[in-house]
């Protein structure tokens, strides 16, 4: 849940695995939320880093972070450390790419291409904040923006009428209630990505519900 | 009852109208505000405190755990080691520093720790109550409002400054987590919270100016160091504080003193890693090696 306020653990806090917030917990929380919207089991992910991650990422542990959150470990998991040896031994190759010439918004941005044995891929850009926060700001070559504070749940679609009425409908006659919703797309493309973000726990057969509609390709959640 | 507090002024207001302690205010608008208990807050705090001691305890490895950047490690060991003779700070502080070293590996290794009120930061507050805690005879609730009492200061320099070296510099850091720990102490040993404002005032404004310029852009050098005299230096607070020795410069105040100062320091002074300490022409050709070894 989103805060409006600076509470005490805000500041006496996070507990997390050094040495630093925004290059290892808050690239740590990108991966992890990459994970959480990747379909199946990854057995090769790629990681591309821009700017200040592509300069000092060895140092701060930002790729042992990020491995963790592909394997689910979130940033006080002491196994982040050894990360390139969990990940061995879950059948995950890793491969690390550092980038500082190309051009990008955020000093420390990533790319995570995840792929399955049989093809699947997807792209997940991630830029760390600091202080342990983080926003996706690219799924595929889609633009898109959320932080996974909320429950958070994301839609690809065909780009066609209707498709954004059932969506809201499906959720209103569960009783729940949207706190954000947008849509991204490309300008020329025939798909479209919904995010919508809920303070209502958001139950797998809502994924069921929406994966019935015939313009609806696939649907991911992440809960905290 | 409303306890939310936006400035030390505000605070201290609340405090004396119901006869509290910083701490106990600082709880109390946590309580309201979350819409936690105070005993899930309670265990929370619990949980930061051991892992904030499980962090100061590296001094008791034999085998160093060299950092990621391979820059640190085995420092509080060696301290650990020095002869009783020549532990010219005396026992307490010698605990202290020895404690913050242990945090700052602890982090630059990988290790789990609380960033209080950053990962960079993290050893000044919990070596600085835990080393008191141990050796001054205090009950464990009061170690638990100390921790509280950090919070609340904390808080005050977050929410009207700023805890970041990459806007302010290191003072913003290192300097925050030395007024926090400051404050703490002296709740912990009887101080009033008048007493506490005047000794975190006191602590932030003996770190004014201080740079942000770690080597190499790690989390290492000279932040492990800095993370020391950040407790010495609120041991050196508070202690005044108790004595009844006043701060003139309100910590309100010295707050927005410590931010105009952070916003006048050159950008190369400011976690950019090309000034300062980073730029030392003899850790140069060392560093080039370093990194074509990883």
């Amino acid at each position: 849940m989103k805060k409006s306020y600076i509470g005490l653990f805000d500041v006496i806090g996070p507990v997390m695995v050094g040495p630093s917030s925004s290059h290892t917990s808050g690239a740590n929380y990108i991966a992890w939320m990459a994970r959480q919207i990747f379909t199946g089991t990854p057995s090769k992910v790629n990681f591309r880093l821009y700017r200040s991650f592509a300069d000092t990422y060895m140092g701060h542990g930002t790729d042992r972070a990020l491995i963790g959150g592909i394997l689910g470990y979130r940033s006080d998991d002491k196994r982040i450390r050894n990360a390139y040896q969990h990940a061995k031994e879950a059948g995950i190759k890793v491969e690390f790419r550092a980038d500082a010439a190309t051009e990008v918004n955020h000093p420390n941005t990533v790319d995570i291409v995840m792929q399955t044995e049989d093809g699947h891929k997807l792209l997940v850009r991630g830029e760390s904040l600091g202080g342990g926060r983080a926003r996706i700001t690219r799924l595929n070559d889609i633009d898109v923006e959320f932080t996974g504070e909320r429950g958070t749940i994301i839609i690809e679609q065909k780009d066609e009428p209707g498709v954004i009425a059932f969506i809201t409908n499906t959720f209103a006659k569960r009783g729940m209630n949207i706190a954000f919703m947008r849509v991204f797309r490309k300008e020329d493309g025939d798909l479209a990505i919904t995010v919508i973000e809920s303070d209502d726990f958001l139950p797998e057969e809502l994924k069921d519900e929406l994966l019935g509609y015939q313009a609806i390709l696939s649907v991911e959640m992440i809960e905290l | 009852m409303n306890y939310d507090f936006k400035s030390a002024k505000e605070l201290l207001t609340i405090c004396k109208i119901h006869e509290l302690s910083i701490s106990e205010v600082m709880l109390r608008r946590e309580v309201s505000l979350s819409g936690s208990s105070r005993n899930k807050i309670l265990e929370q705090i619990d949980r930061c405190l051991r892992v904030m001691d499980a962090s100061t305890n590296r001094f008791h490895d034999e085998d160093t755990v060299k950092s990621m950047g391979g820059l640190i490690g085995g420092e509080s060991r060696k301290l650990h080691n020095l002869e009783s003779d020549k532990a010219i700070c005396g026992s307490t502080l010698h605990k202290a520093i020895m404690a913050a070293l242990s945090v700052a590996e602890t982090n630059a290794s990988m290790g789990v720790i609380v960033a209080a009120p950053t990962a960079g930061s993290a050893g000044v507050v919990p070596a600085a109550i835990l080393s008191v805690y141990e050796d001054c005879d205090v009950e464990l609730d009061k170690l638990r409002m100390a921790l509280i009492n950090a919070g609340a200061i904390g808080y005050l320099c977050t929410m009207n400054g700023s805890v970041a070296g990459a806007e302010a510099g290191c003072q913003a850091e290192v300097g925050s987590a030395s007024a926090m720990a400051a404050s703490a102490l002296t709740e912990m040993l009887g101080g009033t919270p008048e007493q506490c404002c005047h000794a975190a005032s006191i602590a932030a404004s003996n770190l004014l100016g201080l740079v942000c310029d770690p080597v190499r852009g790690l989390v290492e050098v000279p932040c492990q160091t800095r993370n020391t005299i950040g407790v010495a230096n609120a041991f050196t607070a508070a202690e005044l504080a108790l004595a009844g020795i006043e701060s003139l410069v309100p910590l309100d105040e010295m707050i927005e003193i410590m931010t105009d100062v952070g916003k006048t320091l050159p950008e190369s002074l400011r976690e950019t890693g090309k000034g300062g300490c980073a730029c030392a022409p003899s850790l140069c050709p060392a560093l080039s090696g370093l990194s074509e070894k990883m």
